[in-house]
């Protein structure tokens, strides 16, 4: 018995909007620095963790909560990144990923120690959980409302880096950091904004994921490997690059599991492997 | 005294780098101390000889070459799985198992050595990553093949030489890996102090350059991502023959993580780096295992940090820059 394909499509759909929240922020950093953060999904986590305390416990509406998950992990990365990644800007390859590593296994043992290791449920509100009826197709409301944030986020992203100032000064730091500086643009704060910026959407992310895939310690190093997908496929600094690969990484995730379920994540890394070897600076990736 | 003799001919130079120092001699020594004040300990020993001789492989194509790599795991995991089928079904020499591992390993390593020879950077990076984990789901994924998550049970081994059987206390398994680890760092030796191995540390510095003075960067790339497959396939059935039995995590990105912590932490690029790494990173965790597993990754997770931000040559590079220090007062 297979699932209507609409059904997967959907679903997948929804997925790869959440990995598109995840990731979207990695690529421009990425693309701007070269610095590679291995820590990208800590923060997602940390998002993640925000939004369980505020509604679990303290019983806040779960929209108020979303904005607060966005400033806690945009908050923590800015001070990560003054503290730590703005020593290791000109190091290796090599000292940015271990750096990064070690961060994320810290990240993991605190929330082991502060929440243990077990899933952490979400209280949704009742609406949050019923499914409506589109042309005989039932569509959760959730991923709905899901597909919507993101939609909604990538419309304001792509305005904020085409139409203002700062966009301006970001697409030049993408581009060619040394001659963006010779311009006089200060990259290094241009630079700490967007890290800030795309750290954000990933706490907004990790909020929104729990719902979907749960929320455990592991979370940072689960996801890890998919944002590193979407960034690296979709190619380093492009938000029309990330978008394109986190919508067919999710729904070739889901439809893989639907379909060949016996296969799990293999197919996903074999589509990851090939794209990489097909295009290695990504479909939509300039360098 | 090196320099000027360098200044007279290459093959000086390199003969004066590859000349046994004292402490080395001493190193290698102090290897054998375990069988006679630790032997309560000896299948630590042997662990640790394993992890060293894994974390030398990683070693040759990290610290001289220059290739990080997110999934070297993987050849550990084919290697330690190849030993383990080979005496499922009926042949349980260790040596000529060892010996065929290490091919296996190394032939998967000489396949993908393509892929990996043709990127650089974050899609090289990608690219080992991507690979370990695709293996590590085909693992999982053949069951019937590899036991899946219960890992491959019914591995016996005969006893090595016909005459040494692997008993309880581990004197056969630590005389054995000592003797392999021993054997192949001498290899290694052999080859970092080679004009290959001279032109490996070339290419880590300058990708480009080096073709034009006559050393194909990625066919030597190749080369030694093949060596250090096989070498590394080695310490994968050294731990199959030893603890007869093979799970899924020989292979998984933990242990690829965990190897790099290892050689970072020792010194990488230093041949004693790795070995240096295993041993204060396993006889660590023999301390804390007592505390649970997750509190035992922020140690590490701590660790990297110090590494990188105050120790960029680990622990071997901190001491010799103190010895430096010290010989010039």
């Amino acid at each position: 018995m297979l699932p209507p394909v609409a059904g997967v499509l959907f679903d997948g759909f929804a997925y790869g909007m959440l990995l598109f929240l995840l990731s979207v922020g990695q690529s421009v950093t990425l693309g701007m620095m070269n610095f590679i953060n291995l820590a990208h999904c800590a923060f997602a986590m940390l998002g993640g963790y925000v939004a369980v305390i505020l509604v679990n416990t303290l019983g806040w509406p779960f929209f108020a909560v979303l904005p607060v998950a966005f400033f806690a992990a945009a908050a923590a990365s800015v001070v990560v990144e003054r503290v730590f990644y703005r020593r290791l800007y000109r190091a290796t390859d090599l000292d940015q990923v271990l750096l990064t590593i070690g961060i994320t296994f810290i990240s993991v043992a605190v929330a082991a120690y502060l929440f243990t290791t077990a899933q952490q449920p979400i209280q949704l509100p009742s609406y949050l959980r019923q499914s409506i009826e589109v042309l005989g197709l039932r569509l959760a409301v959730y991923r709905l409302i899901l597909i919507a944030l993101a939609l909604v986020t990538t419309g304001l992203l792509v305005a904020a880096l085409e139409y203002t100032r700062f966009g301006a000064q970001v697409r030049a730091a993408v581009d060619n950091e040394r001659m963006a500086r010779g311009l006089g643009i200060d990259v290094d704060r241009t630079f700490a904004i967007t890290f800030a910026l795309g750290s954000g959407l990933a706490g907004l992310g990790g909020a929104l994921a729990i719902e979907i895939v749960g929320l455990d310690p592991s979370f940072a190093f689960t996801y890890l490997v998919y944002v590193l997908i979407v960034v690296s496929v979709g190619g380093l600094g492009s938000i029309r690059g990330s978008f394109a690969a986190a919508a067919v990484l999710g729904i070739s995730d889901i439809a893989g599991k639907y379909y060949v379920p016996s296969l799990g994540a293999f197919l996903i890394y074999l589509v990851m492997i090939s794209l990489l070897m097909w295009r290695p600076t990504g479909l939509f990736g300039r360098r | 005294m090196a320099l000027a003799e360098n200044i007279r001919s290459p093959q000086l130079y390199l003969q004066s780098l590859s000349r046994w120092r004292p402490t080395e001699i001493a190193f290698w020594l102090a290897t054998l101390l375990p069988f006679f004040v630790a032997a309560n300990y000896l299948s630590l020993a042997s662990q640790i000889a394993i992890t060293a001789l894994f974390a030398l492989s990683l070693d040759l194509i990290l610290g001289y070459a220059g290739v990080v790599s997110l999934g070297h795991a993987a050849f550990f995991g084919v290697g330690a799985y190849s030993a383990g089928l080979i005496s499922k079904y009926g042949w349980g020499e260790p040596l000529t198992g060892l010996v065929m591992s290490g091919f296996i390993a190394g032939f998967v390593g000489y396949l993908t050595s393509f892929i990996i020879a043709r990127f650089r950077h974050l899609a090289r990076i990608m690219l080992t990553l991507g690979l370990g984990l695709l293996l590590a789901e085909l693992a999982n994924s053949a069951g019937w093949l590899t036991g899946g998550m219960d890992g491959l049970q019914g591995i016996h081994m005969w006893p090595l030489l016909s005459s040494f059987k692997f008993d309880l206390y581990g004197y056969t398994a630590y005389a054995y890996a000592l003797a392999v680890l021993f054997l192949l760092f001498l290899g290694a030796r052999r080859l970092i102090h080679s004009p290959f191995g001279l032109a490996l540390r070339g290419i880590r510095e300058n990708w480009t350059r080096m073709p034009a003075i006559g050393a194909e960067s990625r066919s030597h790339i190749r080369t030694v991502y093949t060596i250090a497959a096989a070498m590394a396939g080695v310490s994968g059935a050294l731990l199959a023959q030893t603890t007869e039995t093979v799970s899924l995590d020989s292979l998984g990105f933990e242990r690829s993580a965990e190897i790099l912590v290892m050689l970072v932490l020792g010194g990488a690029g230093r041949l004693y780096g790795g070995l240096i790494g295993a041993i204060i990173f396993m006889v660590a965790r023999d301390q804390f295992s007592g505390i649970q597993p997750q509190y035992w990754y922020f140690w590490i997770g701590v660790l990297l940090v110090v590494v990188v931000m105050f120790l960029p040559n680990g622990v071997l590079g901190g001491l010799s820059k103190l010895q430096a220090r010290w010989s010039r007062r």
